[in-house]
């Protein structure tokens, strides 16, 4: 299962721990983990269900290509790191 | 009389209270944070700010106890595009208008009969209601899906903004909003239709033959009177206009000195003849004519202004003041104004004179005395 992990700057804003969340793509591995968490689904996605401009999604240290639809493939045993981009701050 | 006021800026909230001899301040909340405005309601007490996390996206928080603690609440959120949406390209991007939060401009109470009402306007242009105190929040879709909508674009900012919302304390279902740039819109039935209503303003920015319309205007504040609802003053980016029939037209007010170029404006409660404003070199310099930071004051509904001095930096200042960043309190004696390179100052005569409350603040948005209703 996916393993997720939030960067340590929001978590003075919303407590995101990490969590082994299923899923295929990232917006459904995102998906599950809003549903525990649901305060968070704001601080990563905008109100359109897309990635914020200045967020920043790896899996397995690459960078994910489609930040509007988030179909980005999640290997079963990948580890997802959100962090902010340094543009934005 | 106020004793207390909020200060947003772009590292945090500061409150600031009226000691025995002098205003300080007596709390910082959201410190290091970017608080982009701040509301009190008269009604309840309560406060609320904005605040705009480069990174996390746009945020809301309400305190119920005077700023001592504060949760977050429900932040506007725009729909998903209807499935038949056919998106007009906006002329001046060359794009449609984005469906997305951008930012929080405007938060104001409804009506003394309508407790739990709140409104809110934002970037990129949508007209936001609460029946809840904020718990949520319904996107206005009477005035998001007027075709002429669509026809606004960004002034200073990249996105349309309303960043003005006046309730008539007669009748909280007259509802007047400011749009930069969009002109001056109005409802009389709480939201369900509105009318475009800038007869008589003048836009430079345009070509010689589109200068009047009034969907083009960019208002840069706009302030009710509550002694008379009737008239409103406009801090317009062309100059100051006026209007004395609920905003259906307005007149232009020239021969202001030093500049009639400028953001906020601030009406006295009591007097419709009085009103503020913080004149700056016009417009693509924006700081205060030769160095010197001047109040203008009319007392005769724009016939006639005195540019208030006393207590103010006469050299070499370059403070600029956002639109929001002027306040009066309920009795039109004090008031407080703020800038960007963070100075505050505030006056309890008027405007006759004015004390330096601080001069390390960050840039100041906001400044919002707490008001008795």
């Amino acid at each position: 299962m996916p393993t997720v992990r939030f960067t340590q700057n929001i978590q003075r804003h919303v407590a995101c721990p990490t969590r082994e969340v299923a899923g295929e793509t990232i917006r459904d591995v995102l998906d599950g983990y809003f549903r525990l968490h649901a305060q968070a689904r704001g601080y990563v996605l905008d109100d359109q269900g897309r990635l914020r401009q200045h967020m920043a999604i790896f899996i397995d240290g690459s960078q994910i290509r489609d930040r509007d639809d988030l179909s980005d493939r999640v290997p079963p045993d990948a580890v997802v790191d959100l962090v902010q981009a340094l543009s934005g701050g | 009389m106020s004793t207390r006021c909020h200060v947003a800026t772009r590292k945090g909230l500061f409150t600031l209270n009226r000691g025995a001899s002098a205003w300080s301040i007596s709390r910082a909340n959201f410190l290091g944070d970017n608080c982009t405005l701040v509301m009190h309601d008269p009604r309840s007490g309560e406060l609320i700010a904005a605040l705009n996390h480069g990174h996390f996206g746009v945020k809301m928080h309400r305190s119920r106890d005077g700023g001592a603690t504060w949760n977050e609440i429900a932040t506007p959120q725009y729909p998903e595009k209807p499935a038949d949406y056919v998106p007009k390209v906006k002329p001046a991007e060359g794009k449609p208008a984005d469906w997305s939060l951008k930012l929080v401009w405007s938060l104001a109470p409804g009506g003394g009969d309508e407790p739990g009402v709140l409104w809110c306007g934002t970037l990129p242009g949508g007209l936001f209601r609460s029946e809840d105190g904020g718990n949520s929040w319904a996107l206005n879709r009477s005035l998001w899906d007027d075709p002429q909508r669509e026809e606004w674009f960004g002034g200073g900012a990249d996105h349309p903004g309303i960043h003005s919302v006046c309730v008539d304390p007669r009748d909280s279902r007259h509802v007047t909003v400011g749009v930069s740039c969009g002109g001056v819109w109005s409802t009389r039935d709480a939201g369900s239709t509105w009318r475009l209503t800038g007869r008589g303003m003048r836009a430079e920015f345009m070509p010689p033959e589109r200068q009047f319309e009034p969907n083009v205007q960019d208002p840069h504040l706009v302030a009710q009177s509550p002694a008379n609802p009737d008239v409103l003053w406009v801090q317009h980016h062309n100059g100051i206009f006026k209007s004395t029939d609920a905003a259906a037209s307005w007149s232009e007010i020239t021969n202001v000195k030093p500049s009639a170029f400028g953001f906020p404006v601030a009406a006295h409660p009591g007097d419709a003849d009085t009103a503020w404003f913080v004149p700056a070199v016009k417009d693509e310099k924006r700081y205060p004519m030769d160095g010197r930071v001047v109040v203008n004051r009319t007392r005769d509904g724009g016939k006639s202004f005195e540019t208030l001095t006393r207590g103010l930096p006469q050299e070499h200042a370059y403070d600029l003041v956002f639109r929001h960043a002027l306040d009066v309190d309920e009795t039109g004696d004090r008031l407080m104004f703020g800038s960007t390179t963070g100075s505050l100052w505030v006056s309890e005569d008027a405007g006759d004179s004015w004390q330096t409350v601080s001069s390390n603040l960050p840039p100041i948005y906001a400044v919002r005395f707490e008001k008795v209703s």
